[in-house]
């Protein structure tokens, strides 16, 4: 018992991170751990793998000093574990820590839980300059914990009685401002037109020039005469996005009396308030979609944060059925090949380690339902070939500016964007090289649809071409 | 009214060589093809009549157009689409669905609204056609 090294341990005052048990090269990790990779970014002078072992142990069991109490309990199993440190490749004074938690350091079927350790108070931790969450493999005994998205990819196509081809979309706009009755009117006009779904914006709530109540009721009234002149089911994303979660949950209740499909939240409500949303979705069949409002403050930048793939994961568990995840080509930031990581962490059952998309893990979802990801923000019709070549169907595809802002008006708008997502459609089926000839597909095709002819004479070569600042730093060089 | 249905409703309609390119594209991909048709096109309406069972173990696309022209010749009237089924694990539903025939004339639907209290309203679609018993809605067959 009283042998040199344990007593070493236990010695009262502070002791390295590292020398209490939290770095480990030769942990093995267990099928049931929770796995997380860290940028770690240590203030000059600290040793990388010291710094690394502080985020395993700030981040699971440890304080700053030693203290006895730790000895009441089988300390060693609750401590997390980092049993891996590798230099970023390019970019000096980064590491990426890996560190394992056991599963019995979370509730189950808790975001929150999980989330105020891992990313709890270590982020703010003086020793680091700066801390980014990168990935995280969630095992398959706490996936089994969590719901799940409220009907998934497949449940949503069979309600909505929509295969084949991505679902289309729009944002009212103006985003603010518009009366109840204005709304409404593009509503109307935007699925009348051919588009599935209409959303409210993520600031959208209840503001003294439209109550929620009044949007909901004009609304409905555009959503339910669009139905009966098309024969197709359509919906409007109604943002029940409130103080608390009491009004939201009156918000949802309407929505669903009033026959929407599909109700919205935005991230700013928090987990516990997305989990309680979620379920409330599941127990009522109605659609939920995620706007990720405020995602950019902590995901963008490289080495401080936490990244979108494990935003995706968690909303995943958390479960909402649409998740906005980017347009690569849009006006938002979108690596390509960090983008595909979002959308494969979403909607595959399983994902590979794949580090060339940011992917550092191997991922089983053990058949939890697929999130439909979202690509929205300055998209056209223009780009229609592309963006079925980055996202397959299983994505909603938001034109806002691109169907509100038709010089022949808003159906004309949703018009264009239909017959160019499915011509574009029809040719990859053809089996034609539909990236290369899409220009001249959809060209070919506007000629004898004057609304197609307008939107790509009006947007047709607008790019937003800049540099992405969330790209992956694939190459991995050997550990510390 | 033009009713808007399935995967290709916003294009022209698709001539027989485009259909079969579609039902090549499913038998290429593993999906069985499969026939449909109604007189009730209400946008709810998920289950149409069956014209006999999924065509499994299918190579190439002619048979299935034979299936559509027999269903075309029965039902001349009716909308008639085609499906193509996934049953890969984790997707077990319909890959793809569109239109090979329409009525020639459609009368599309009634939005009917039953005033509530507090300016709700009870909405509902319904087809002009189904007015008439089935068989008689698009014309004598």
């Amino acid at each position: 018992m009283a042998d040199g090294a344990a007593k070493d341990r236990w010695d009262p005052g502070v002791q390295k991170y590292a020398d209490m048990g939290y770095y480990n090269p030769d942990y093995e990790p267990k099928q049931t751990d929770v796995l997380a990779v860290f940028r770690v970014s240590p203030q000059d002078g600290v040793d990388p793998i010291e710094a690394a072992a502080a985020v395993a142990g700030e981040s699971s069991t440890a304080t700053w000093t030693v203290v006895w109490t730790d000895r009441l309990t089988a300390n060693t199993h609750y401590q997390a574990k980092c049993y891996r440190v590798d230099e970023v490749s390019g970019r000096p004074g980064e590491y990426f820590a890996y560190v394992a938690y056991d599963i019995d350091l979370f509730e189950e079927g808790s975001i929150a839980n999980l989330t105020s350790s891992i990313i709890g108070n270590v982020f703010g931790f003086k020793p680091l300059k700066a801390l980014r969450l990168e990935d995280m493999r969630i095992p398959v005994a706490y996936v089994k914990t969590f719901q799940g998205p409220p009907h998934g990819i497949v449940m949503e196509r069979e309600y909505l009685n929509k295969y084949g081809r991505p679902l289309l979309g729009a944002t009212v706009k103006p985003k603010l401002g518009l009366s109840a009755r204005n709304y409404g009117r593009v509503i109307y006009e935007a699925c009348r037109g051919g588009l599935d779904f209409t959303k409210d914006d993520e600031n959208i709530n209840s503001q003294p020039f439209m109550r929620w109540r009044d949007r909901f009721l004009f609304g409905m009234e555009g959503v339910n005469k669009a139905m009966a002149e098309t024969g197709e089911l359509k919906g409007h994303y109604f943002n029940v996005t409130a103080a608390t979660l009491e009004q939201m949950y009156e918000r949802a209740e309407f929505a669903k009396e009033q026959g929407s499909v599909v109700v919205m939240i935005d991230l700013t409500i928090g987990y516990t308030a997305m989990q309680s949303m979620s379920h409330w979705a599941r127990r009522n069949g109605v659609l939920l979609h995620l706007h990720r409002a405020g995602h950019g403050t902590y995901t963008r930048q490289k080495t401080h944060g936490v990244s979108f793939r494990v935003i995706a994961k968690w909303c995943r568990l958390i479960g909402v059925d649409h998740l906005h995840a980017g347009t690569v080509v849009g006006k938002l930031e979108g690596d390509p090949a960090t983008t595909r990581g979002f959308y494969d962490t979403l909607r595959d059952d399983h994902i590979p380690t794949n580090p060339a998309n940011g992917i550092f893990f191997d991922q089983d979802w053990a058949s939890l339902p697929s999130v439909m990801p979202v690509a929205s923000g300055g998209i056209h019709a223009g780009q229609m070939h592309q963006l079925l070549d980055l996202f397959g169907d299983d994505v909603v595809l938001q034109f806002g500016g691109g169907t509100i802002g038709h010089p022949l008006g808003i159906a004309a708008g949703a018009e264009a964007n239909r017959v160019a997502l499915e011509t574009v459609v029809k040719a990859r089926n053809e089996g034609r090289d539909f990236l290369r000839e899409g220009p001249d597909i959809l060209r070919r095709t506007a000629a004898s649809c004057k609304p197609l002819e307008v939107a790509l004479a009006t947007w047709g070569d607008i790019t937003f071409d800049y540099t992405s600042t969330d790209s992956p730093d694939a190459v991995l060089t050997a550990s510390v | 009214m033009y009713l808007r249905h399935g995967t290709f409703a916003y294009l022209p309609e698709l001539t027989d060589d485009e259909i079969a390119a579609q039902v090549r594209y499913a038998l290429l991909n593993g999906c069985p093809v499969s026939v449909e048709y109604t007189d009730d096109p209400h946008p709810r309406n998920i289950y149409w009549e069956m014209w006999g069972l999924p065509l499994f173990d299918q190579d190439e696309p002619d048979g299935v157009l034979a299936e559509i022209n027999d269903c075309r010749a029965t039902f001349p009237n009716h909308y008639i689409r085609v499906l193509a089924y996934d049953a890969s694990l984790g997707r077990q539903t319909t890959a793809l669905m569109f239109l090979v025939q329409r009525p020639a004339n459609e009368p599309g639907f009634l939005l009917t609204r039953t005033e509530g209290a507090d300016r709700r309203q009870g909405y509902g679609v319904r087809s002009y056609a189904t007015s008439a018993s089935t068989g008689d809605r698009y014309g004598q067959e």
